[in-house]
């Protein structure tokens, strides 16, 4: 048998492919069905939202990078306001209520994103049935963004400054009833899945990665959790009072697909945790912005009466507003993992760059990493336990 | 050839011929029943309503699915195999159909006094029923591995390998299954299998091999889900994984001879599972001459398994399927066929 001829086959994996997370291109060389190397190929999905941010006043480039990672859409924005907040030197006064909002807005977006990856990931593995679950709650959090800011994916809720408007009135109410719902819905997604044996067998030893080369390829959030890291940037730079919230990191030891699996899930606990207390320090009325005149449009009712008002408004909804000369680079924590937005201002109405620390990107790269000697069905189950949102990768 | 007139019209040529047709005609409307249960029931396990708008809650879905199927464009690609591409197909429903011919779904009936003698139902009674179907059954792999191999396609072939390997790791482990059960009951006709599976222990605990088997059962169902490509180990179409596996390719009415033979392949699983292990037509409350009726809600209760499974569980890697074949069936089939073996020496049971 030793001299028979034996090649190996390259598979063009996508960008037409159902699981690959919309249009990742990947060139597998296999031999047999065991991945003897992978080459990710990116750039189906390019949008050029950033170079386009370049064309934009500062405001109106949330619409536009909350459509990189269309999943967690207002973790973009989060990290873009964040980012120009402190260039302008707004963001130390920026008021307690403002930033429990926006924390429970970012946290329902995690939610909400791990939930699709939860459907998705548990899909590619064969659990079809969990998708339509994982949706349906998903469902509920869509329709509390459309209560926020009239749109079910892309709300533009947050904005430099602040947000766009108080909280609708029976909003606080129907958040707490999802975040009561949620944990038994979770109890009974993992009675469906957690402790499955084959789920066990697909996903534990599978995609293994240690943390040493987390750090090294650049992939913190759940996937270096989920291999013994603890990094979080909630905890280690904490923005929007993070650091007033009770919560615990969650981590794994294992840094397989189970692990992440498993970090995820509780994750969606913790953040459920963590929009209970942002909930409770919401006070019925309140400030919705900071008080910084240049930034924030003033009231209407001070528009209609007084001069200076009126000609505020108007300046900041012709021109915008200027952002003094520099850059900041402040990062969240995103649903995928540190997910920064670095700024670049030359003084004017307008940014000069907008450059979004995606940690799609990052994952694809180190793709190899994670599949090479695995076979093509640990590959669908890796990038599913990776997570990645294609746009996010392109932008 | 008066004589074959005569041979033509009478009446046990008659009702032969209509046997013929019913079990033909009623695995195609099987096939067609499958694809709106499978609909259906993925919807509500999903908490949807599923098919609603084709007639009254759907119920016309499949009919809507054929002639859509009929109206495609048959494509086949420049590079495949013109020969083989169209045999495959033919080959997986041929298949399909005559592995159902040995097995009865009835006791024999003399149709309400119409015929002088009983008569079988069932398309040939064949004293090695068993060898039938099962050297039948594994036919059908040909056609998928030819499909995956002439389509031409990477994903077809890493489809129609799957294929190949997984028939290998279960096929043994199947046969001894079917072997200890033939051992039991000391006869390969499934008629004769299932009558002797008919009365009670204690009066309450019918007399099923089920319950004297349950190894055995055990097997051939994880076994018979294999053969017929059904999750949890559907690898060989695994629609994340290889797009849809070796039916890439295909499209119009020769995907639908694939989507009909895995569906009669089901049928026919649950019926030999049913006709071996779950007493056939044998029931209480139902009077012996309307024994189909039993054996069509064993039928459904086994076909909704199959359902319940494919919805709820995720799929298997197909190395775990070797290695669980190898490794957990073989064994485990082996030994309950010794230990059944011994039993049948020893204490003749």
């Amino acid at each position: 048998m030793a001299d028979v001829r034996t090649e190996t086959m390259t598979v063009n994996m996508g960008p037409q492919h159902p699981s690959t997370h919309g249009v990742l291109r990947l060139v597998l060389e296999l031999d047999g069905e065991t991945v003897v190397s992978v080459a990710p190929t990116v750039g189906y999905l390019h949008t050029g939202i950033e170079k386009t941010c370049e064309q934009k006043k500062w405001q109106q480039v949330i619409p536009l990078v909350e459509r990189m990672d269309y999943l967690g859409a207002q973790s973009n924005s989060l990290a873009f306001c964040l980012s120009v907040e402190k260039m302008l030197g707004i963001d130390a006064k920026m008021p307690a209520r403002v930033n429990a909002i926006r924390v429970l807005v970012a946290e329902l977006q995690r939610i909400s994103s791990h939930l699709v990856w939860f459907g998705t990931h548990a899909m590619e593995i064969g659990a079809i049935t969990g998708l339509l679950y994982a949706l349906r709650e998903r469902e509920i959090v869509m329709n509390l963004n459309e209560m926020l800011g009239g749109f079910r994916f892309f709300p533009s809720y947050i904005r430099v400054g602040g947000l766009k408007e108080d909280i609708p009135r029976g909003y606080k109410e129907a958040v707490k009833a999802f975040l009561d719902r949620l944990p038994g819905k979770l109890d009974e997604y993992e009675t469906l899945i957690t402790k499955n044996p084959i789920w066990m067998d697909r996903t534990r030893g599978v995609g293994v990665i240690s943390y040493e080369d987390c750090c090294k390829w650049g992939l913190y959030g759940p996937i270096a959790r989920a291999a013994g890291g603890d990094y979080d940037v909630r905890r280690a730079f904490p923005y929007c009072d993070y650091d007033t919230y009770d919560f615990d990191v969650i981590g794994a030891s294992n840094g397989d697909v189970y692990d992440r699996y498993l970090t995820r899930v509780a994750e969606m606990r913790e953040s459920v945790k963590i929009c209970n207390q942002a909930l409770e320090r919401i006070s019925p009325v309140g400030a919705w912005a900071c008080d910084d005149k240049q930034v924030v449009p003033p009231p209407k009712d001070q528009v209609y009466t007084e001069m200076e008002a009126l000609i505020q408004h108007f300046l900041i909804y012709s021109q915008g507003f200027k952002v003094p000369a520099g850059d900041a680079y402040v990062p969240v924590e995103g649903p995928r993992g540190e997910h920064g937005c670095y700024v670049v201002s030359d003084g004017t109405n307008r940014p000069w760059r907008v450059h979004m620390r995606a940690p799609g990107l990052f994952a694809c790269q180190a793709l190899h990493k994670f599949v090479v000697g695995g076979m093509i069905a640990d590959v669908i189950a890796v990038i599913g336990s990776l997570d990645v949102v294609m746009g996010d990768v392109d932008r | 050839m008066a004589e074959i007139i005569a041979w033509v019209t009478s009446p046990e040529f008659i009702v032969y011929a209509s046997i013929v047709g019913v079990v033909f005609g009623g695995l195609q409307i099987s096939a067609a029943v499958m694809v709106y249960a499978e609909r259906k029931v993925a919807a509500f396990m999903q908490q949807r309503l599923g098919p609603m708008r084709v007639g009254p809650y759907g119920l016309l879905q499949p009919v809507a699915d054929i002639l859509k199927l009929f109206f495609k464009e048959e494509l086949r690609p420049k590079a495949a195999d013109a020969f083989l591409f169209t045999l495959a197909p033919i080959i997986s429903v041929a298949t399909a159909y005559v592995a159902f011919a040995p097995v009865p779904f009835g006791a024999p009936t003399t149709l309400f006094g119409l015929l002088d003698e009983p008569m079988a139902l069932q398309v040939s009674d064949v004293n090695v029923a068993v060898l039938v179907i099962f050297a039948v059954a594994s036919m059908g792999v040909y056609g998928i591995v030819l499909a995956g191999w002439a389509s031409n396609s990477k994903y077809s072939l890493l489809g129609g390998l799957r294929s190949s390997a997984q028939m290998i790791s279960y096929e043994l482990a199947y046969g001894m299954s079917l072997a200890t059960v033939v051992m039991f009951s000391g006869s390969m006709s499934l008629r004769e299998i299932v009558d002797l599976q008919q009365g009670y222990w204690f009066g309450v605990i019918p007399k099923w091999y089920i319950f004297i088997q349950p190894i055995a059962f055990f097997v051939f169902a994880c076994a018979g889900i294999a053969e017929t490509n059904r999750a949890p180990f559907d690898f060989p179409e695994a629609e994340q994984e290889l797009v849809a596996g070796y039916h890439t390719e295909y499209s119009s009415m020769r995907f639908a001879m694939f989507f009909m033979a895995e569906y009669i392949n089901m049928v026919t699983v649950s019926a030999v599972a049913v006709n071996l292990f779950l007493g056939g037509w044998h029931g209480p409350f139902i009077p012996p001459e309307y024994g189909w009726l039993w054996f069509l809600i064993k039928l459904a209760f086994l076909l909704f398994c199959y359902l319940w499974l494919r919805w709820t569980l995720p799929r298997f890697r197909y190395d775990q399927l070797m290695s669980f074949g190898w490794k957990v069936l073989l064994p485990v089939a082996t030994v309950n066929l010794l230990l059944t073996a011994a039993g049948v020496l020893y204490f003749g049971l």
